[in-house]
This record gives C-alpha cells, structure tokens and sequence, in this order.
C-alpha cells in the first residue's frame, strides 16, 4: 500500500498545488515542496528498514490489485533495490526542481507545479510497476506534462523543441505497445492465461523471430528515451529549451527510464535475442560515446553542450546492460545515479547562470571565478564528477561498467576508454570558459545565496559519498541484478541455449562470474586492488 | 404486429410520439423550453425503456427488425448522445434569432432514423432508417440558413447523399437479383456455400459499400466532411459525427457479421485499402488545417480508418473493439463540438484556431475540458480514448493485421501532431490583457445546460480511461448474447 500512497500523493498533491493557485501565489511551491518531501521521507524510510544485506529476495514490497480483470491487466507494484535506488534518485531530484523553480518560476506558477508533480509520479509509476500495461500508462502519463513543462515555461525555441520530444518518445513508444500486445497474445495463446503480469510473462518462451520482432519493439522505446546515437536528435533541443527544473528532470529521470526498461524489461524477457543483438548494441553505445563527446566540445550553448554530455555518458549505460555481467551492471545502475546527480547538478547551475545573465552562450562567459568563488566551486566539483575524477561517484560508475563490458568485448572497451579522454577535454573547457579566462561581462555577478546553496550543498555531499562509500548502494542494487541476469546466469538449459547463440564470448563471462559467487557482494576494495 | 412487438418497440415509440406531440406544441405555440423540455424527456423516456429490454436475448420482429442485445446497446448509445447533443443545442440556439422549435422534431426524427438502422435486418429497413436520418439531416444542416456557408454545406449533403443512396439502392438491387432476398439472414444462406463471390454479388456488395461508405466518410467517399462539418451548426456537427455515423457502422457490422463477409478476401481487401486510406489521408490533411471544425472533420475520418481496423478483425473482440471505441469517440466528439458551440457567439460558431489562443488562462475549465478531449483523440492515458485505442490495437494483433496495426500506430503519431498543435494554441501567451470575452454572460440556467453536460463528459472520459471494467462488462454481457 506503500508503494501506492507514493504515487498517490505526488498526484493529489499537483491537483492540490493547482487549486491553491487561486488563494495565493506562493502556496502551490510549499505544497509542492510538502508532497516531494513526503514522498522521499517515505521512501528513506523504505530503505532504511530494509537494510541492504539481509534481503533475501530481490522484492521488497509488492502491491496488487486487479484493474481491468477482463484483460489481466492489475494495478500491480513492486519495489526491489533498483527501483528503490531509483526512486530516491527521482524524488531527490524532485525536490531540488522545486526549490531551483522557487525564484525562475514567475508566471502560471500552479499549473508549473502541477505538472511537475505529475511528471514526478509517472516517473515513479515507471520505477515500480509490475503490469505491462500500467507500465505504457505510466510512460505516457510522465510524458504529457514534461511536454507542457518544457513548451509553456520553456525558452525562445520552446514549441519545436517539446513537439519534438513529444513526438519521438510517443512514436517509439506505440512500437513498445505493439510489442506489449504481441507479447500478451503469445502468452495467452500459449498457456491460456491472458496478462499482463511482468512476472508471468517472464514465462513466456518465444521463437527466435517473435523474440527479436518484440525486442525491436522494446528497444525502440528505450534506445529513444536513452538516447542513442541515431535516435538522439531532440535531446539537445528539449534540454536546451526546457526550464532548469525540466532540463534537470529530463536528464536525470527521463532518460534514466530508458535504461531502467533496458535492464527489468528487455533483458529478462528476451534472452536470446538481446545476446544476439549485444554486439551492435555496444557498438551503438560505443558511437554515442565518441559521437556526444566531440559534440559536446563544439557546442557554444552550456545548456546544449551539457545535454550532449548526456548522449555521451548513456553510451556507457548501454555498452555496461549489453554485457550481460553483474559487474557491467553494477555500473550501470550507478551510472544512473551519478549521471543524474552530475549532470543535474550542471543543468542547474546553467540555471544559475542564466539567471543572472540571461545568455547560456559560454563565449560570453569568463572569469567568474573571481567574482563568484562558490558557484565555481561547486561547478568544478560536478565538472570533476563527469570527467570521472576518482573519488566522485562517477568513477566507480565508469570504472565497473568498463571492468564489466571488457569482459564481454575488448576492442569496444578500448575505445569506450577513449571516450573518457574525451569527457575530460570538453569537461575542463566548460570551467575554462566560463570560470577562468578574462572577464568579460560588465554586469555583476552576484554568486551563490542561502536557498541556491541549499541546493548545491546535498550534491555536492552525495556525489562525495557515491564517490567514496558506495557500498550501500551497490548493496541495495545487487539482489535485483542478479534477479535480471538470471536468464544469462541462472538453470544449466538455458545457460547453454545462450552459449550456443552467443558463442565463446558468453562461456567467458559466465567463467568470471562462476568465480564471483562464493562472495556474494561485490565489494569495491577488492575491485580497486585487481 | 403483437403486444410484445410493441413492448419491444417501446424507445422507438416513444420518440415518434415527441415528434407527433412536438408538432402539435408548435401548432399551439412557439416556446423554446417547452420543445427542449419535450425532447429532453423523450430521450430519457427512451432510454429508460431500454431498461426492459437489457436481457432480451434476441426477439424478431416479421422480417424488418432484431431487438438484441447489440442493438439495445447502441440504441442506448445512441440515445445518451442525442440527449447530450440536445442539452449543449438549447444554449446554442438561444443565442440566435431564428425559430429554433423545428429544430428539435428533426433532431428527434434522425435519431429514430438511426435507431431503425442498428436493428434492421432487412434491405428495406436499413434503407428506410438510413433516408429518415438523411433527410433530417439536410434540414438540419443548413438549419441557420442566414448564415453564409450554411446553404452551401446543406446542398452538398443533399446532393451527395442522394446520390450515396442511389449507388446504395441499386447495390441491393443487384444483391437481390442474385440472391432473391432482401433479409440479412437470407442472403447468408444464400452466398453461404460461395467460397468465391460472383461478379454480380461483387458488384452490388461494392455499390453497397459505396453508399455506406459515404456515410460514414471514409475515403474516397470523405468529400463532403470538412465543408459539412464547417456549414453546420456546432451541435448538428457533433451529431453527423456521432451518432449519424455510429449507427451506420452499427448496421454494417450487422450485416458482415451474419453473412460472414470476412471469408471473401476481395471484400477484406477493399476494406484494408479503405481504412489505411482514411487513416493517412485523414490525418495528413487535417494537418494542413487552420480551422478546429475542418480539423475535427478530418481526424473524424481518421478515426473512422481505426474503427475499421478493429472491424476487419472480424470476431467478437473486433466488435466489442469497435463498440467501445465508438462510446469513447462519441464522448470526445460531442465533448469537443460541446466546447465549439459554448464559444461559439450570435454571429459565428467559434471555430478558427485563433479563437482559442490563450484559452487556457482565459477560461482554464472550459480549455481544460477540451485539452482532455483532444487528448483523448489522440489516445493518451487517464482518457477514453486511449482504452479505445489500446482495445482496437490489442484486437488487430490478436488476429494478426499487423499492416493495420502498424498503420495505425504511424498515424497516430501523426495524428499527434495537430492535436498537440490545438493544445499548444490554448496553451499560448494572451497576446494583450485588453481582449473581453466578446459575448454577454446567459442566463444562468442556460449556461448550467452546457457547463453540466461537459462537465459529465469530462468525467464520463476520465472514469472510462481510468476504470474501463465497468463499460467493458456492459459490452461483452450485452454483444457476447448476440453475436452469430
């Protein structure tokens, strides 16, 4: 019932915030501020009574009841240790969206927080539901908001950039729900029982052609939302335009659901046809590494040049899921985390920047170190972060995902690495240009006050404590992990039906891990000393 | 004729009596609440007569007429939506200055019209209640003649739809010449032995489909849509769109489900080329529309192209996939004219896209109504539409019309695209704060009429988008009694 309240309460409290629009303006933000940090007390709580190592199972809460019996479709819930991680991530987020859209946010302010608290509970919605019905609902119920968001509070270019987002995302998902459907039917035809039950069709053995046909059909959905490199064209527009708060949801949530699909959806349910289509996938994530790195070094735009970064940290996102091993994995998921506290953390202070100056174009940027020593310091630590500076979170997240995907393919690895070479060149041009050089701008430059080192403060201490200490989150994720790699890791006969698709690659790996299992928790000491 | 055949008449009774007692008003004198009071009553008389009939089984009535299940449903479909159509005319025609008392013995005439057509199984029948609806329909097209496109969209109906029943007419006429009867039922077990159909059973099945395929606008027969649509007034467009073209799809699907049309791949094949024609064409040139009338008449035919993809599938789903996407297109649509014809002023029916800018901070309910209707239209969750849309998807798949299903996923991509466009419209920045709502406030029980329908519209939507069980319960215990 957890599971639910937590949806509920994001959703009543956006009707709340919109009606109380009317009696005063600033009460729709207190409510806002009121239902996000409910949420996340809530789900603090969730993990702190569910201590890491005792967890048996991968689930720790599960919800169920029937919605529309007559096409077994249930409103079904569950939280296991991704989800979890995931949603602290949403609704830590969430929060700061409110308090950076506290000053930016002038005009329609309830109706802005409405349908920022709906974005927020389609997004959880997409974290825990177990339906795959409930499951598109959700993915389209976070998308009509994030498109007002993005077209009424957005920048001078709004309107194309929100139709386009609107549109990739709606066109790759109806593949999604063709795929939803043809799934269902098979399911049905084969055992009778017509759901939508996630843990069902689980079950459901496919032959090679169906398998593939609906993992394109997945995939679309998800390459889209990810990006990856040809599908990523309205990244860059919709996060350049979109107001701080947006930008900030958009790269540290929505794409974060592209590769939450990747790893509870298409990786258990089409085991043979993902290990068939690995190769090409981490090809694709290695291009979009290299391909959004040059990107992000030619774009004048902080906005833009920090969404391109994005492109090129989810190529990592995708080359860890392809490898198919808990180490890969294990980066993957703080990657997601990272990923979204870094370059959250940049969005935002884009946003600071832009309020103050009113450009985002970098090359009239220059010397605010002087003038502003906090904002340059917080700047650098995230800049630091993305280049994956030992000891911030993005280094582990980096580190384990290559460790993982050099075991299932080494020349891509190699050249994933580069990428990193390369983050590091447009990372360190983004403090270049806007915190050292002269001084260029007349105006003052007044730095950080209390509310926006309120929000900087948190970040900063999170990305140290991933950096430093991420065991805990490692060990929150690593039952689920194991539950989503079981078709790749798990009973003897369908180990040897992907060895004999895959090839001498998968024997490998399943070598690497056969190892591993006496020590159940990767611990990332031991990884350091290898 | 026996008692029981009258009982089982009762809602079309009912409603021929309004019209007889309507004249009579009339005759004595002209009162505009009287005659909405009357007609109001009436349909809910109607409907609430369908309450005898919920289990009917299947009761014959001599050759003409099938009460069962199905056509109870859509007869009550049919009904609710008259009903509302009639709540949003009264504020309409309040407003304007001609005699509005006539109005409403047409509105009840066609929808007796369509009442017969959903029960017929017979040639003779499905004619007779396809002309009452037509020719209603052409006076009530051109019903405001002062206004300026109001005789031009009138004509083209006349002109068109007599022409639609004349192809329809000598399409039976060939059927009956091969077959030697005129009952649905008959003609099944008379082609029931083909594998393959003869030419001249061919060609009196394809004039037949001309005719119906006017009705219901898909293309090539959709010409007359948008300038319709564009000519009449607000309501008489929600009803064409409706219940005009439900109760037409309801009478098609009659007649292919008891002669099993589905076996002959010719037949199947020029309804594939229909629906996917209707789709694309539908909704590309709605794209390049500036008005919301000509736009909502294009994605109309649009939305006729999916309804066909759930009947090509050909079974029981594809049918209860046909009647739940009607209910939820029939609540956006009426919804949607309801919104048009409550901004609509004296002089003009609100319907440039103009008229809506900044909707959404001028009259945020009003704007917030439409939102979810065209949101509806273009399937997106929380609404009717999108359950519609996922049943007919789920239909087309389950019997493998993956070309279909496919096209319809594209198109609705498309679709999308001026459905956002109108809600970006309403979502835009007022230009200047000195714009004043250009009409005087109504009487207040005038305006309660239209504010209460959408506001039950609104929520007809979001319940059924939320919790469709309740509907999808009604039509399967309703259709599975009857279906053959």
């Amino acid at each position: 019932m957890i599971l639910v309240w937590l949806i509920a309460i994001l959703m009543a409290g956006g009707v709340l915030a919109w009606i109380s629009g009317k009696v005063n303006r600033s009460l729709p933000r207190w409510i806002a501020l009121g239902s996000v940090l409910a949420v996340f007390g809530l789900t603090l709580y969730l993990w702190l009574s569910n201590p890491a190592p005792v967890l048996g199972s991968a689930w720790l809460v599960q919800y169920n009841m029937p919605w529309i019996p007559q096409w077994g479709i249930s409103f079904s819930l569950a939280l296991d240790g991704l989800s979890l991680l995931l949603l602290l991530l949403t609704f830590f987020l969430g929060l700061l969206s409110v308090l950076i859209s506290w000053r930016e946010i002038q005009t329609k302010v309830a109706f802005f927080h409405l349908n920022l608290l709906w974005v927020l509970a389609g997004i959880a919605g997409v974290f825990l539901t177990m339906d795959l019905f409930l499951f598109y609902f959700f993915w389209e119920v976070m998308l009509i908001p994030m498109y007002f968001l993005i077209g009424i509070w957005g920048h001078e270019n709004r309107r194309y950039a929100a139709a386009k987002f609107f549109l990739f995302t709606q066109a790759s998902g109806l593949l999604m729900l063709l795929a939803i459907l043809g799934l269902y039917f098979i399911h049905g035809n084969q055992t009778g029982l017509y759901t939508f039950s996630y843990f069902e069709l689980l079950n459901t053995t496919l032959a090679p052609e169906a398998a593939r046909l609906l993992m394109f059909g997945f995939l679309a959905a998800f390459l889209v939302k990810l990006p990856i490199v040809p599908f990523h064209s309205w990244l860059p527009d919709a996060h350049s335009q979109a107001p701080t708060a947006g930008s900030v949801i958009l790269a540290g949530l929505l794409l974060k659901t592209g590769a939450y699909g990747l790893l509870r959806f298409v990786l258990p349910l089409f085991p043979t046809a993902t290990v068939e289509f690995a190769p090409w996938a981490m090809l694709l994530g290695v291009i979009g590494i290299l391909y959004g790195a040059m990107l992000a070094f030619s774009q004048t735009d902080l906005k833009r040049l920090v969404a391109y970064t994005s492109v090129s940290h989810m190529g990592f996102v995708i080359l860890g899921v392809f490898a198919f091993n808990e180490w890969a994995l294990q980066g993957v998921v703080m990657q997601m985390i990272t990923h979204g506290l870094s370059t959250g953390a940049l969005f935002i202070i884009a946003g600071f920047l832009y309020e103050r100056l009113h450009t985002r174009d970098i090359r009239q940027m220059g010397g605010f170190w002087s003038t502003a020593p906090k904002m340059g310091f917080i700047c650098l630590v995230f800049v630091m972060a993305s280049l994956g500076l030992p000891g911030l979170g993005n280094f582990i997240a980096e580190f384990l995902t290559l460790v993982g995907s050099w075991q299932a393919n080494n020349w891509l690895t190699v050249f994933a690495t580069i990428g990193i070479v390369l983050a590091t060149i447009y990372s360190l041009r983004i403090m270049q240009k806007i915190f050292l050089e002269e001084h260029k701008l007349k105006q003052a430059l007044p730095d950080l006050n209390a509310r926006e080192m309120l929000i900087a403060i948190p970040m900063v201490v999170l990305i140290l404590w991933l950096g430093f200490y991420p065991q805990p989150f490692l060990d929150t994720a690593q039952p689920s992990i194991r539950e989503q790699l079981q078709a790749y890791t798990g009973s003897a006969p369908e180990r040897e039906q992907v060895a004999e698709v895959a090839g001498p690659e998968t024997k490998t790996i399943e070598v690497v891990l056969g190892e591993k299992k006496p020590s159940p928790n990767i611990h990332i000491s031991k990884t350091l000393n290898q | 004729m026996t008692l029981t055949d009258f009982q089982h008449l009762m809602p079309l009774l009912i409603l021929t009596f309004a019209v007889l007692v309507s004249m009579l008003v009339i005759a004595v004198g002209r009162n505009h609440k009287i005659m909405y009071v009357i007609t109001a009553v009436s349909f809910l008389a109607a409907f609430a007569s369908l309450y005898d009939l919920r289990d009917v089984g299947r009761y014959t009535i001599g050759p003409l007429l099938v009460i069962d299940g199905f056509g109870v449903f859509y007869i009550g479909m049919i009904l609710l939506t008259a009903l509302l159509i009639s709540m949003l005319s009264y504020a309409y025609f309040e407003q304007r200055e001609e005699r509005k008392e006539e109005y409403y013995i047409l509105l009840l005439l066609a929808t007796i019209g369509t009442c017969v057509l959903v029960i017929s199984t017979h040639f003779a029948s499905l004619f007779l209640g396809l002309e009452i609806l037509s020719v209603s329909l052409y006076a009530l097209i051109a019903y405001l003649r002062t206004r300026e496109r109001s005789d031009e969209a009138g004509i083209k109906y006349l002109i068109l739809a007599a022409f639609s029943s004349a192809f329809l007419l000598f399409g039976m006429a060939l059927v009956y010449a091969s077959t030697g009867t005129m009952e649905f039922a008959g003609i099944a077990s008379a082609i029931a032995s083909f594998t393959e159909l003869p030419l001249l059973l061919l060609t009196g099945f394809g004039m037949m489909i001309v005719g119906i395929g006017f009705k219901l606008s898909v293309v090539p027969f959709h010409m007359w849509a948008p300038d319709v649509y564009e000519g009449a007034p607000a309501p008489v467009t929600a009803f064409i769109a409706t219940v005009s073209k439900g109760g037409v799809l309801g009478v098609l699907i009659r007649f292919f489900m008891e002669v099993d049309g589905f076996r002959y791949p010719t037949l199947v094949l020029i309804f594939t080329i229909v629906a996917i024609a209707s789709m694309l064409a539908g909704n590309l040139l709605a794209l390049l529309q500036r008005n919301v009338k000509r736009i909502l008449a294009y994605s109309s035919i649009a939305h006729l192209g999916y309804l066909l993809v759930a009947f090509l599938a050909g079974n029981e789903m594809g049918v209860e996939a046909v009647t739940f996407y009607l209910v939820a297109y029939f609540i956006t649509t009426v919804g949607a004219f309801g919104v048009v014809a409550m901004l609509s002023d004296k002089e003009r029916d609100a319907e440039q896209l103009e008229d809506y800018r900044a909707l959404l901070w001028r009259r945020p309910w009003t704007a917030a109504v439409f939102t979810a209707m065209v949101l509806s239209l273009a399937g997106i969750p929380l609404t009717a539409g999108f359950v519609g849309k996922f049943y007919i998807l789920a239909a087309g798949v389950n019997t493998q019309l993956w070309l279909l299903v496919v096209m319809l996923a594209l198109n609705s991509v498309i679709g999308l695209f001026y459905y956002i466009r109108i809600v970006a419209v309403m979502f835009q920045q007022p230009e200047a704060e000195t714009q004043v709502e250009p009409r005087g406030k109504l009487r207040p029980s005038i305006y309660v009429a239209s504010v209460g329908t959408l506001t039950v519209l609104a929520l007809l939507l979001v319940y059924i988008g939320v919790y469709p069980s309740g509907l999808l319960q009604i039509i399967q215990g309703l259709i599975a009694t009857t279906t053959p």
